[in-house]
């Protein structure tokens, strides 16, 4: 036992793959003027659909090629990831907050209280949720903080069923009604007993959404309704690839592997995280 | 201080259907004395001890009776005054100790924490407390059971650290709701001596819910038989063991299993004084909701 217990578990490699290629794409979208070898905006006709370094034409230090309008096409997605974090974090912190407050009172107090919210979300939830951000963005306006607040608007109904079922659970437990016993207060015991054992599903939850939000704004982008369209935004590159398939398929795929490797980090960094986290599990 | 520990008259309580769950029960713990619940599965046992410390289902409804804690009644107080009594002068000892203790506490901030927080005490009081306490409960490497967290610690260590958090802060009455339900048997021993030896030494009341009756035998000076929420015998455990009034008693008793004959094949309780009890718990419940309507 206390072997076991001074051996810290390994951290496991679907952490560290996870954790590296955020943490690179994070640290590139943070310093992109630094880090990107052309200017994303720069148009260049001399320089349309250059093909990526290792096929025959490709130029110097366009390393993924350039798209119709000869904009390179790795600066416009570093410059794309900041957008894309951006909305990542404030949407997904935003829809943590609401969500995870909401479902905590549901949970734990129950009765009216759990009625009321429990119900509201179960209306929320009929919304097909793609449909709802557009139409959110419409009568929001483009943006970035529309499309952070329709994101918000949308998913905490994600944190809210989640946390509140962890929270029903954890209320049964006997170290709840003993902390009522003892004669603390409801809401000190909500959040000083109740709320850290729900923290490891916050954090995988939050890790999660932060993925989803990034497929949310580049599907908002990819139909224009995202923010100004002269900044790159990694849905916006993906549109303009889309028309340019046949001639540039690279202007649609690196943006997708971009994508999909980023949301799959996401998600799969939550659920390392969680095992982490969480005393019993660890 | 008042004579009586803990006196509950005439309690009832129903559930949303109607159905009564405890049947005009009436007990009384005196200061310093083990008082022994006893009753199967579903007998209400439990229930007792959770209207005691305030802590029953939302679903379950008191409808009448008093109960006087220290002499307060419980149910004349303000809600914020019952808390604050019930929390300085009771504790529980829960039957399972893998859910009482919060998973992701360390066990010192957490058998501190009720002594600052509610009690009033300086952290280094409370230590010293918790450490004598734990002292007390036979754990010989304090340090390292105050860092660890619960589920580091086997099922008896983590019912020694919650009767020694149940008798920090000195309440004057413990529920022990099963606490040694939960243990394999040869821990069910030394749990039960410590709780017995610690009530000496408190003289602290115990209420001590439980269904095994040589666990009555072993620790209570007076015990109550209880069967659906009936109290169906009172009396001195001595006496109770000696010359058990009630068929029901009688039955339990005879049911033991024993020992000194391990050949012999486990005997239900009979038919014939299940069928007088329920006749008789109809003819109360009818008596009960004549005025009751």
């Amino acid at each position: 036992m206390d072997e076991g217990r001074a051996q810290r578990r390994a951290v496991s490699p679907r952490l560290w793959l996870a954790g590296g290629w955020l943490l690179l794409a994070l640290l590139a979208a943070i310093f992109a003027p630094l880090v990107a070898p052309q200017d994303p905006l720069a148009q260049d006709l001399m320089l349309e659909r250059l093909p990526p370094f290792w096929m025959a034409g490709a130029e110097p230090g366009y390393w993924l090629g350039t798209d119709s309008l000869g904009r390179d096409l790795l600066s416009r997605l570093i410059f794309g990831g900041r957008i894309a974090f951006i909305v990542a974090f404030a949407a997904a912190i935003a829809a943590c907050l609401v969500g995870s407050m909401l479902g905590l009172i549901a949970g734990y107090f129950g009765g009216w209280a759990d009625r009321i919210i429990s119900r509201i979300v179960d209306v929320w939830m009929a919304f097909p949720p793609v449909l709802f951000a557009i139409l959110l963005v419409a009568v929001l306006g483009t943006g970035l903080s529309s499309v952070i607040l329709a994101i918000a608007i949308i998913d905490w109904t994600r944190f809210c069923r989640v946390i509140r079922a962890e929270t029903m659970g954890q209320s049964r437990m006997d170290y709840v009604e003993n902390a009522r016993i003892a004669g603390y207060g409801r809401i000190g015991i909500m959040l000083r007993e109740v709320l850290p054992n729900v923290v490891p599903s916050i954090v995988a939850l939050l890790s999660l959404e932060m993925g989803i939000a990034v497929i949310v704004e580049a599907i908002l982008s990819f139909v224009n309704l995202s923010i100004s369209t002269d900044d790159p935004t990694w849905g916006g590159i993906i549109a303009e690839g889309r028309l340019s398939i046949h001639q540039a398929w690279w202007v649609l795929v690196f943006p997708l592997i971009t994508l999909i490797l980023t949301v799959l980090s996401f998600s799969q960094f939550g659920e390392a995280l969680k095992t982490r986290f969480d005393p019993v599990l660890r | 201080m008042s004579a009586v520990c803990l006196d509950i008259a005439n309690l009832s309580a129903v559930l949303p259907n109607g159905q009564r769950v405890l049947r005009s029960v009436s007990l009384s713990v005196q200061p310093g004395e083990v008082r022994a619940l006893v009753g199967e599965s579903g007998a209400g046992k439990t229930m007792i001890g959770k209207a005691v410390l305030g802590v029953l289902p939302s679903s379950v409804r008191i409808v009448e009776g008093d109960m006087l804690l220290e002499g307060e009644d419980l149910g004349k107080l303000p809600p914020k005054a019952r808390r604050t009594l019930i929390g300085a002068c009771t504790a529980l000892i829960p039957q399972d100790p893998l859910t009482a203790l919060n998973p992701s506490r360390r066990i010192g901030s957490q058998m501190t924490d009720r002594l600052v927080r509610i009690l009033g005490w300086s952290g280094e009081k409370a230590d010293t407390r918790i450490r004598q306490l734990l002292d007390e409960v036979q754990i010989r490497d304090p340090d390292r059971v105050l860092k660890s967290y619960p589920h580091e610690l086997s099922g008896g260590m983590r019912q020694r650290v919650l009767i020694a958090a149940a008798f920090a802060a000195e309440p004057r009455l413990i529920v022990a709701d099963e606490p040694t339900t939960a243990l394999d048997v040869t821990v069910q021993k030394q749990i039960l001596r410590l709780i017995a030896a610690l009530q000496r030494e408190h003289g602290t009341a115990i209420l001590f819910v439980t269904h095994d009756l040589g666990v009555v035998a072993k620790i209570s000076q007076r015990v109550s038989v209880l069967y659906a929420g009936k109290v169906v015998e009172e009396a001195e455990t001595a006496a109770l063991f000696a010359a058990p009034q009630h068929p029901y008693t009688r039955a339990l008793i005879a049911a033991t299993p024993r020992y000194t004959d391990p050949f012999a094949s486990l005997r239900p309780v009979d038919e014939a004084v299940l069928a007088g009890l329920a006749s008789e718990i109809a003819a109360a419940d009818q008596a009960w909701r004549r005025p009751h309507g």
